[in-house]
């Protein structure tokens, strides 16, 4: 479905990404794992053109959409929940939940208050929370908030920037639970993960980025035996 | 406080809505001194400069202060085609026109710019169009400026007394606010206040920034562009130093003063200052000694605005409590002394 090609990307002269190349298929759940600083926000940063790529191509679908515009490649249906949960914080729940749907032109009324309220069912925290600003929610409420947020746009590619960041292993075990529930639904998922235990046991394949390169690939249960990856991210 | 102000609004709302219309209606029957009724119109006037101000400062974060530009424009397209005859009541609308079209071409090369960068090219236009307007004596009268701007029709009468005049800028104050309302309440508002609250998000979530900073522009150059037209036959006279940056600080001064990114805090803005200014009238140039102290009291004491409710600003009330921490510990030091 989504494919990169020998992706290279620079801050400066400094190389973020060398030569990046990964396929994503139907309905997988992809993970990127490495360490601080291996490049894997910024591959997703390049696939949803929010950074200038140096050069590689991006193609979804058979499509190139590597110079597309940001906006017009969320309308294809590729939803990025940035990291650090970049929710809008004086906003509230709904209104956060609302601002999802806006690249979708045709979307009746209707059809959006219908998604608010099955968001609604998926996590009830945030009905509890609907007129609250997205401030006030705790770490994981805005995690979620930010998923939701992201799911809203019914994409065929969730995207997410190490959602487990911050929250507590309870709430992350609930979002990882929550992954396989989309995953089901039908969408396909890239993920990245610093926690590589938790993401290559529900990943269908992983990739190990290390300065920017791709060192490794397999299955997510190849890869959680890969002595190599053992020692550098299991710490077993 | 505020919390339970709008619980009771929200109540009531059409009651309250009614009441107040009336009270409008009723107001140039009740006051009979025409210089408070001209004070209102005053009031009136900056209510829909600082609501336009407040569209482009308050709901996208984009940081305008050479907003006097845009009243410029209104002003001067009213007055030059006036002069040539054309309908006044054509002209309002057309004016608002006029300046959301230069709204756009100030948008379009600026739109990758942000912050104190923005601020600096909306200010060095709105000095470039008070020059051209100040040299260009051909179109604009130049230092003399435009005299004997017609004042509409008005149900067979020329409504140049603030009686009458009070009704057009009411009817105008109405709809800007309405409008204002209704966009920030839609998909356009909520792309604004997505790229306040934070960009990279915004445009990780798909709002494309260009076009909807473009928008904002457009909507804020359009009312103000609309508030300069409707002063033009008010004061029957304009020349280009009514347009100077200090017009444009004064206008921002109400929205900040007032609340920024609320829907009410530039009335109260416009009330609050143009009342003040009112009272210390005898004070003279001293009057914008006033003007700074009110920005620094209200940066430092209440940060939102006097309309912005503590609740969306949970950041601020913390500060607020620090700072109050602070003052106690200040005020503490000097005791021991």
């Amino acid at each position: 479905m989504l494919k990169v090609d020998n992706l290279v990307v620079n801050y400066g002269y400094i190389q973020a990404l060398r030569d990046v190349s990964l396929e994503i298929k139907e309905n997988e759940i992809i993970t990127l794992i490495g360490g601080n600083g291996a490049g894997k926000s910024s591959t997703l940063m390049a696939i949803s053109n929010l950074v200038k790529k140096t050069s590689g191509t991006v193609t979804f679908d058979g499509r190139d959409i590597s110079r597309m515009d940001p906006d017009k490649i969320v309308s294809l249906g590729i939803a990025h929940v940035p990291e650090g949960r970049n929710i809008f914080k004086k906003l509230s729940v709904e209104e956060n939940l609302l601002i999802g749907t806006i690249t979708n032109k045709k979307i009746s009324k209707k059809e959006i208050n219908d998604r608010v309220e099955e968001m609604f069912v998926i996590f009830p925290r945030l009905k509890e929370r609907r007129k609250k600003s997205g401030g006030s929610l705790s770490g994981g409420e805005q995690q979620m908030l930010a998923i939701a947020r992201g799911l809203m746009l019914k994409p065929r590619l969730l995207m997410m920037d190490e959602p487990s960041l911050g929250l507590a292993p309870i709430i992350v075990e609930e979002i990882f639970e929550l992954m396989e529930d989309v995953k089901k639904s039908g969408m396909t998922i890239l993920l990245i993960e610093q926690n590589a235990m938790l993401a290559l046991n529900v990943a269908d394949r992983g990739y190990v980025l290390q300065n920017g390169e791709i060192v490794l690939t397999g299955t997510g249960k190849e890869l959680l035996d890969n002595p190599e990856v053992k020692k550098a991210y299991l710490g077993i | 406080m505020t919390e339970k102000l709008k619980t009771f609004y929200n109540k009531r709302k059409t009651i309250i809505l009614l009441v107040l219309f009336a009270m409008a209606i009723a107001l140039p029957f009740l006051i009979e001194k025409g210089s408070v009724m001209s004070l209102i119109v005053r009031i009136m006037f900056y209510i829909i400069l600082a609501s336009s101000l407040n569209i482009i400062n308050g709901y996208s974060g984009q940081f305008n202060i050479g907003h006097a530009g845009f009243v410029l424009i209104g002003s001067y397209t009213l007055s030059i085609l006036a002069q040539l005859g054309w309908p006044i009541w054509v002209l309002y609308i057309l004016a608002g026109v006029v300046t959301s079209i230069i709204g756009l071409i100030i948008a379009l090369p600026t739109l990758r710019l942000r912050g104190i960068y923005l601020a600096l090219v909306t200010l060095g236009f709105s000095e470039i169009l008070r020059l051209i307007a100040l040299n260009w004596t051909g179109l604009t009268g130049g230092p003399m400026g435009i005299k004997g701007i017609p004042a509409p029709w008005f149900f067979g009468l020329r409504s140049t007394a603030p009686h009458n005049y009070y009704f057009i800028v009411l009817f105008f104050v109405i709809i800007c606010l309405f409008t204002s309302y209704r966009v920030i309440n839609s998909k356009v508002g909520r792309a604004w206040m997505s790229i306040r609250e934070d960009d990279h998000a915004a445009m990780s979530l798909g709002v494309d920034i260009r076009k909807y900073k473009a928008i904002n522009f457009m909507f804020g150059a359009f009312w103000a562009g609309v508030g300069g037209a409707l002063m033009a036959p008010f004061y029957t006279f304009i020349d280009s130093s009514m347009f100077s940056l200090d017009e444009g600080f004064n206008i921002l001064s109400m929205v900040i003063i007032g609340g920024q990114g609320t829907l009410i805090g530039p009335v109260v803005g416009s009330v609050v200052v143009n009342l003040t200014t009112e009272i210390f009238r005898f004070a003279d140039e001293a009057r914008l000694l006033i003007y700074a102290i009110m920005i620094m009291a209200m940066m430092w004491i209440r940060p939102q605005g006097l309309a912005g409710t503590s609740r969306s600003v949970i950041a601020n009330r913390s500060l607020g409590k620090e700072r109050g921490t602070f003052l106690k510990k200040l005020l503490k030091k000097k005791e021991v002394k």
